[in-house]
Parts: structure tokens; sequence; C-alpha cells
């Protein structure tokens, strides 16, 4: 089985001083699989997700993506990284707000230079697909937050990464658009897409993580697939 | 009063924070603040030259020669309480002496005064070099003498004489009513007026009523009838003195003011939009603070203070940086000018730190006050609730451009700030006009200079009777009485000397003289030329130059006074000779109040040349060719003089000078002002960038982000201000002239050439990214993950 995500001897230390926010730890993540990654608020949840996302670098080990060592990567190369492999979707959103729902889709394909036309006919795919063509022209500011998080995912997935990472996100939606998202990711997950998902939620962990970890202090304390091994 | 300590915090902490702004908001009013003081300082200073440094010298109104033999030394002790007088000093001995310098030249012929000291209760003279002359043997030099041969520690033999003693140079020393060209002990010049000339005394007189020519008169009257007739040999008024200084000065006062207006200008209206600028961003923190109980009052003040507190610390740095600058400024116009203890005027220094912390506060109270009345919640809501409207057309339209997505996103971005991208708009755009004006200013100012005095251009000076004039004004009849006379030479001899010369490559002789015209009330200042004068012409507004008799050449105000045009002629006479002469020149001439006029010499029977200015041929070394026609002139009592650097020469130096450093500091303040709007752009836009580049931009996209979100503005500042400081050089240039009473030819005017503009259009663009650099830096190594995070 051929591993999306390999962390070796990972740890994150944000002072030289303290204790290692995450870490050490290693980790696979197989593809196809979706990985829900719980555990309290300051475990270092965030923390892990960014390392896979060549957000920030680990201070110790290595974090291997899409065949990739991604840990010693410059920044210009990071962002092509990001770019080609890799989808983020956010508990706040982050939409552009001055961008209409559609350019916001687009703009990770134009990045790396896909022509108007074809940007516009993948995301436009993914709009009809995820239910807001409707609002294709419109501005994020004026979506509820469930149509908010739904951009979200079109934008991530607009260049087809390896892997789609989640973080809390649900965490700002209402029981209802939260329940819409789950479903979204559930199905997303059934047509093959490799997800990694943080999530405080063990309803939406459950619903729709093929395994779970759970983190504390930045350390490794459960991993339902090491169970199921058990 | 629960405020004034947390609101003393609130302050701090806002300082500190934004420290790129406080740097900017004090850096702009450091040079603001500089900028207006040496502005204002060379104004006040340029304003009136003479005056300042007559009254600082307590300036002789009269200076009276007396002939000692004719009045005894208890007369002339009365002449101190005639009526009307308040001040004298004197008896001073005076004569005048024929110098010889160290190569056997001779220098115009100088009066010499016996002072014991130059302190003195009229005319107390300012010692500019050296020391005062204590023993014979020693004398002090009129700084309006000072040459290449003659300067501190030279020698003089005070005549052709073989017994002539030697005269060494201890000291140079400025007289702004000019009352001697040199001085020396008295006992030295009495020794000298015996063997040289007639010794007469000197008198300096001040009066309570000395404003017009007639009360001078009227002074001279009393005093002329205080000691026996005869005694009163000549006198000179201080307002002769004056009109030539003032002469000197007047065509360049105008742009003068124009600077130092414009450099006062651009830093209010930039200090201004960087104020406010700088408060009327980080609103989402008003509203935190009036949510934990800050009243309107308080947040007004505390939004003050922030910009009131880098500004007086830029103002404080500013007046001394303005008063360092202005120093050397000041020397080199006090050279000009002969004024000789120039400094910085210190309401100068008072007015402009309190004029400019009062517009800092004006500006900063503006959106501090709408910060106030800002309700809480609406605060609050725009650091954090999605923006709506602003700018969104501009991204529509952006993107469909058929750039890269990083440079239309940037290209597009200002417009979500219409207030802001208008201010950096301004601060580009005035940074251009004044690069462009200054520029403008700069080479009209030098072409003025050129335009001048067309005859000191001439190699080689021929003075046929050395009895008048110096090098400075050729042939001019010295102001006042006093003065030697010489025997004239035959101007036929001159001629034939200049003509055999082998080196002579043309020459025309000129003289100065007055004449009447009909029309025109008084005496008019006639130029006289004879033979080719075309290397002597002034600048021609319309018209052409003299081509031969019957013609005449005029300045602006004669036409206005006259009510002539070209074309028209004109009678005028000397001497008896009536001439009527065809105007077939405008030219560009403002001295003597357009009192002026150039005609050929051929027609009035009773001119003579003064003087002939010779182009020797090419090749042929200036000072050589003046020793060889020296040695066949000077037996016959000519003088031949090589041109030096002539004064007005230093003035345009100073102007130029000037010029350069406001621009600098005013292109300065407006790189600042685009400085401070991109950071607080940037500051504010870190989120949406940490978005950018957490979906796959570089940094180098980011740079380009950041740089396109400016290059359109520096490029719209640029297209806007180079045709408005073109615009502004059109419009004020003639408007400077008809204040001076003149118009303006071609060459002052037309100064611009196209690729000069071109290179001042992309100063807006260059402005602009100088600006970006620092904040493009930022963003694009900002870590992202630490961008997502300020949410
Ligand atoms: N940029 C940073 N600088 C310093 N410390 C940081 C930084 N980012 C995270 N930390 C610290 O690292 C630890 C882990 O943070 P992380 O954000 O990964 O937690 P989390 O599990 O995502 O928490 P939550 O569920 O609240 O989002 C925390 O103690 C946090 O304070
Ligand atoms: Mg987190």
């Amino acid at each position: 089985m051929t591993h999306v995500i390999e962390l070796a001897g990972v740890a994150k230390r944000y002072d030289s001083a303290g204790a290692p926010a995450l870490g050490p730890l290693d980790l696979g993540v197989a593809r196809g699989e979706a990985l829900a990654i719980t555990g309290p608020s300051g475990s270092g949840k965030s923390t892990l997700l960014n390392l896979v996302a060549g957000l920030d670098r680990p201070t110790e080990g290595t974090v291997t993506v899409a065949g990739r060592r991604i840990d010693g990567l410059s920044e210009h190369a990071l962002a092509h990284f990001r770019r080609e492999h890799i989808g983020m979707v956010f508990q706040f959103f982050n939409l552009l707000d001055d961008l209409t729902v559609e350019d916001n889709i687009r703009l990770p394909a134009q990045l790396t230079g896909t022509s108007r036309r074809k940007a516009a006919a993948r995301a436009g795919e993914l709009m009809e697909v995820l239910g807001i063509g409707r609002h294709a022209g419109a501005y994020p500011g004026r979506l509820s937050g469930g149509e908010r998080q739904r951009v979200a995912v079109a934008r991530a997935l607009v260049n087809r990464p390896a892997l789609l990472l989640a973080d809390e996100p649900t965490g700002a939606l209402d029981t209802a658009s939260g329940h819409d998202v789950r479903e979204l990711l559930v199905n997303l997950h059934r047509d093959g897409q490799t997800i990694v998902l943080v999530t405080h939620d063990l309803a939406l962990a459950r619903a729709c993580a093929s395994r779970t970890i759970h983190l504390v202090d930045g350390h490794l304390s459960l991993d339902t697939s090491a169970e199921a091994l058990r | 009063m629960r405020g004034t300590g947390a609101l003393g915090r609130v302050v701090r902490s806002g300082v500190g924070r934004r420290r790129v702004q406080t740097l900017v908001v004090a850096l702009a009013t450091m040079m603001a603040v500089a900028s207006a003081v040496v502005a204002g300082s060379l104004m006040v200073a340029a304003s009136a030259p003479f005056d300042h440094a007559f009254a600082h010298q307590h300036g002789a109104h009269l200076s009276v020669e007396f002939d000692p033999d004719a009045v005894s030394t208890a007369r002339l002790d009365a002449t101190r309480r005639a009526g009307g007088v308040t001040a004298t000093a004197g008896p001073f001995p005076a004569t005048t002496i024929r110098p010889v310098d160290r190569n056997g030249g001779h220098p115009p012929a100088l009066t010499l005064v016996g002072r014991s000291g130059p302190e003195a209760d009229v005319d107390d003279l300012d010692l500019r070099s050296g020391r005062w002359a204590t023993r014979p043997g020693e004398i002090v030099l009129s700084a309006a003498f000072t040459g290449p041969d003659i300067e501190l520690g030279a020698t003089l033999r005070g005549s052709d004489a073989a017994d002539a003693p030697t005269l060494t140079i201890v000291g140079i020393a400025m007289s702004a009513s000019r009352t001697a060209d040199a001085w020396a002990t008295p006992e030295q010049v009495t020794a000298l007026g015996s063997a040289a000339g007639p010794l007469t005394t000197q008198m300096l007189y001040r009066f309570a009523a000395a404003g017009t020519g007639g009360d001078i008169a009227a002074a001279r009257a009393r005093l002329t009838a205080a000691v026996p007739a005869g005694a009163l040999l000549g006198s000179q008024s201080y307002l002769d003195t004056k009109r030539s200084a003032d002469r000197n000065a007047a065509p360049t006062i105008p742009f003068l003011m124009a600077f130092g207006a414009l450099g006062i200008a651009m830093s209010v209206i930039i200090v201004g939009s960087v104020v406010s600028g700088a408060v009327g961003t980080g609103l989402r923190r008003i509203g935190i603070l009036k949510a934990i109980g800050f009243t309107p009052r308080e947040v007004v003040r505390a939004y003050v203070a922030q910009a009131l507190i880098p500004a007086t610390v830029g103002i404080a740095l500013g007046v001394p940086l303005g008063n360092l600058m202005a120093l050397p400024l000041l020397a080199d116009t006090e050279q000009v000018y002969g004024d000789t203890s120039l400094s910085v005027a210190w309401w100068v220094d008072v007015v402009v730190p309190a004029a400019v912390l009062l517009i800092v506060a004006v500006a900063a109270l503006v959106p501090a006050l709408r910060a106030g009345r800002l309700r809480t919640v609406e605060a609050i809501a725009i650091g954090r609730a999605p923006r709506t409207g602003r700018g969104q057309w501009a991204h529509r339209a952006a993107g469909r451009l058929p750039l890269p997505r990083a440079v239309t996103y940037g290209l597009a971005s200002p417009f979500a700030h219409p207030v802001r991208m208008v201010a950096m708009l301004l601060a580009v755009a005035f940074g251009t006009v004044a690069a462009t004006f200054a520029v403008g200013l700069t080479s009209s100012l030098n072409a003025v200079g050129r335009a001048q005095d067309p005859e000191d251009r001439a190699a080689i000076t021929v003075i046929g009777n050395i009895a008048h004039g110096g090098p400075g004004e050729p042939g001019g009849p010295r102001d006042g009485e006093g003065g030697t006379t010489g025997p004239a030479v035959d101007p036929a001899r001159v001629r034939a000397a200049i003509e055999a010369q082998p080196g002579t490559a043309s020459y025309y002789g000129l003289a100065q003289t007055e004449v009447t015209v009909a029309g025109i009330a008084g005496s008019v200042r006639a130029t006289l030329y004879q033979g080719d004068s075309r290397s002597g012409s002034y600048e021609m507004i319309s018209g052409r130059w003299l081509g031969g008799p019957g013609e005449a050449v005029v300045p602006t105000r004669f036409l206005d006074r006259t009510g002539t045009r070209i074309g028209d002629t004109v009678r005028v006479t000397y001497q008896g000779d009536t001439q009527t002469l065809r105007i077939v020149g405008e030219a560009f001439d403002t001295s003597d109040d357009g009192k002026r006029i150039h005609a050929d010499l051929a027609g009035f029977a009773a001119a003579r040349p003064d003087v002939y200015l010779v182009e020797p041929k090419s090749g042929v070394q200036p000072a050589e060719y003046a020793r060889q026609l020296g040695s066949v002139l000077r037996p016959l009592g000519g003088e031949v003089l090589v041109d030096s650097a002539s004064e007005a020469e230093g003035l345009i130096l100073v102007l130029d000078a000037m010029a350069v450093l406001l621009t600098l500091m005013l292109v300065a303040v407006a790189a600042l002002g685009v400085l401070n709007s991109v950071v607080l752009d940037t500051r504010e836009r870190v989120h949406d960038i940490g978005v950018c580049k957490a979906v796959g931009m570089t940094p180098r996209q980011t740079l380009s982000l950041v740089f396109a979100s400016v290059a359109g503005i520096g490029l719209l500042g640029g297209l806007i201000g180079v045709p408005a400081g073109f615009a502004l050089h059109a419009y004020v240039l003639p408007v400077m002239g008809h204040a001076a009473g003149t118009n303006l030819p071609p060459s002052i005017l037309d100064v611009y050439s196209t690729p000069e503009l071109l290179l001042l259009g992309l100063a807006g663009m260059v402005i602009a990214v100088l600006g970006a650099a620092v904040p493009a830096g930022w963003a694009a190594r900002a870590r992202t993950a630490t961008a997502l995070r300020t949410e």
C-alpha cells in the first residue's frame, strides 16, 4: 500500500526551550484513506496539518507527501508543491472577499498558469457538483456559512489535489450546514479522495473518516487503525 | 478622570506598534520642516538683501567728502549736530590710489579710507577674513574688489611711482554702504594721500528722515550750509548704492519666492496626507477601545496624540537640520548679495515648527473625529465582516486582462480603499510635479543667468578711460562723486591697437550713457554699440538684435511705457544729436526698470565708447592676448581685463543647489507617503495574501502582486504630474516675468526636452516602487501559517 503522507520522527517546536508543540511522531496515510485528527485544544492538530500542507517546516524529522520530501523545500518550491498536490479548507473559510465565488474557485488554477477558459470550465463543473452554481457571480459576503464552506471546498479541489486537508471545516457552522459539509466529505471520500480532517466533532470523525488519530500534548495517544490491527 | 493612564498606554502602544507609520510621520515632518526652514530663510534673505546688510551695519545714509584745507575739525564736529542727523562716523582721511599688482597689472583706482578699526557708529564694517590694518604697509580690501589676482596676503604697490610703498592685503571687509574700496590706518592714508592724490576727509551720516531722495537732498543741503562754501566736495547717497545692489538681485527674487512657496506647500500637502492616512486606519482597534469603555473624546485625543508625538520628534530634528542646510546656502547668498551676517531669521525657526505642528494636528483631527464618531459595532465589524461593494468591479475588470493572475489581482487591489488610493496618487503626482517644476525652473534660472549682461560674456574687456568703471560694470560711471578722472584715450587709437593684434577675432565698442527719449520723462540709459555687436546680443523676446545704424532694441517695459511696438520709431536725443530710430527687437533686459535702449553709436557725434569687448581667435589664450594688448594700450592710459567669473553665476549656483535640495526632499517625502500607504495596505492584506500563498502563490508572484498594486498608481501619478508640472512652469514663469516687468524669451520658457519629460514621467513609477519595496519584501517573506492565524 503506497503512503500519500509519510512522517518520520517529526517534531515541531515554536520555542527552543520547552517541550515540542508536536511529536516526535511517525505517521503514514495511505492513498484513498480519510484520516480524522482529534484532540483537545492546543494539542498540535493544526500544527500537524500545516506541516503536511507545507505551510510550515518541522524542527526535526522528514515529511514526505505524494512521494516528495517537502521539509527542505524553498518557499517557491513549496508554493508549487501546494498548488499541485494540496487542497485546503479552513474553519473560517478564508475566501477573498473582493473576488466573486467563481473567481475565488478559479484562483489556484490561474496561479498555475491554467487558461481562464479551462479554469472556468473546471470551476463550473465543481460548482455544479457542490450545488453552488447559482452563486457563481456572487461575493462571499452574501453567502451563508455552509455555502461559503462549499466554495472553499471547490477552491481546494480545483487543481485535483492528491490530498484534501480540512481544519475544523464545520467549526464555524450551525448543525444543518455542518451536516451538509459532512455529506460532502463523505461523498468525496467515497469517490476516492484522500482526506485529512482535523475536528473536535467526534460524530463528524466517525461519519466520514476511515481512520482516526487522537493527539494529546503533541503525541499520538490513539490510532484506530492500530486498534483494528490489535 | 479615569482615562489618562489608560489613554497614555493606548497612545504609547499605538505609537510603538505602528513603527513604520510612526517613522514615516516623523521623517515626513522632519523633511517638511527642514525644507520649509531652508526655503523660508532664503526667502527672507533674498527679499531685501541690501536692506538687511544696511540695517545690520547701520549703513551710512550719506557719505560725504570734505576738503580738509577748507574746513576745521571743529566745524566738522558741528555737523554732527546739524538738523536731522542721528549718528555719525569720521572724520576719516581719504584718498584715491592707482595701485599696481604683483604682475604689473593695473586694477581699477581705489578709494582708500583711513580707519583705525572696522567698528563705527555708522557703517559698522564686517571683517570677512583676515584682520584689520594696524601698521603702515597694510590694507584691508573691500570684498567687492577681490579677484583672482587680489586676495588675502597679496601685495600691491601704491602707485606706478618708483618710491611707492608696498601694501599687503591683511583683511577683507564688507561695507553695505560701499563707502570705500579699501581701508588702511589713518596715518598710512595721510602718507599716501599727500603723495598720490589730494587728501579728503570722509564723514558718514545717518538721518532721522532718509526714505526718499528728497530727504537725502535736504539733509545734504543742511550739511553744505554748516561748512564753508566749497568745503563739501562730494557725497554719495545710500539710495544710489541700494538701487545698484537691488538691480543685481531683482530678476531672481521671484524665482526664489516660487521655490520657497512650492517647498512649503508640498510639505503641507504630503504631511497632511501621511498623517491622515496613518490615523485613518486601525478602525477595528478603535472599535475595541470603545467597546471596553473609551469615550469618543478619548478616542479622538488618543489618535491625535499618536500623530503629534512622532510629528514633534520630526520637528525637533527638522529645525536643526534645516538650519544646518541653510547655512552654506546662506553663506553663498551672502557672497552674492554682499550681506554680511546672514543667519536663519529667528522667527523662521519659530513660525515654521508652529505652523507644521498646527497642520499635523488639523490633518490628524479630521480622521480622528471620524474615528470618534464611528459606531462601535461598525468599527468592530470592519475588521472581521466581509467588505462588500468597494473595489469589486475593479477585480472583475482586471481579471479579464491577459496578464498573470497575481498581477491582475494586485492591479485591482488599491480600489478597495479609494481614499487611500487617492492619497497615494496625490503623493506620487505631487512628487512628480515638484520634480518636473524644479527641473524646469532650474533650467530657466540658468537661462536667466546666461541672459544677464551679455557684454560680460566677452573674453577681453578693454577700458579706454580707466577713470571710469571696473570689471563688474564696464564703462559705467561710478555712483557718487569723489572718484578721479583721468585723460580719455582716443578711441581711434584703441581700435587701431585692437585691430593690429593678430589674435583678434571680433570686437565692438560700447558706450553707456544717458539719453532722452521723446515720450519718457527723465533720462533713459542707453547702450550704444560701435561695430559688430552680435556677440553681445541680449536674448530676444521678439524681433531681432541691432543690424546697424537707425535701429533700436528695447526691453518690454520700454514698449509698455511708450506704448510702442516693434516696427515703430522713437526719437532719441544725446547731447544735441536727435535721431529717429526704428525699434527692431524686444530684448530680455530687466535693468533700469525698462528705461533702457540699445542702439548703434553712429550718428551720435558726442558719444565715445568707454570699453571695447573683444573675442580672441580660438586657440588664443585670453590672458596672453590681454598681456600683449595691454603692453600697447597701457602707455596710452588704457587697461585690458580678462573676464573672470561674474557675480550672477554665484547666485545661480545657490538657486540650483536649493532646487536640487528641495526636489530631493520633496521626492523623498512623496516616497515616504507611498511607503506609508503600501505598508497600511500590506498590513491589512496580510491575511488575504496568506490565503493566496496557502493556495499556491509563490513568493515571486507575491512580489509582483504588491508591485502591481502600486505600479498603476505610479504610472498614473507620473502621467498626471508631468503635464501638471509642465503647465505650472508654463504658467508661473510668465507671471514671474510680468511681475518683473518683462516678457520672457524662448530660451527661458522652452526648457524641457522630450526625453527629460519621459524620464520625469517614469519618476512617478520609481517613487511608487521605491515606496513599495520594503512592504513587498515583507509580504513575500511572511510565514503563511502565521498570516492565516491573524483572523
Ligand atoms: N505560530 C506559533 N507560534 C508559537 N506557538 C504556536 C504557534 N502555533 C501554535 N503554537 C502553539 O503550539 C501548540 C499547538 O497549537 P495548534 O494550533 O497546533 O493546536 P490545535 O490542536 O490546532 O488547537 P485548536 O484545537 O485550539 O485549534 C499550542 O500550544 C500553540 O500555542
Ligand atoms: Mg487548530
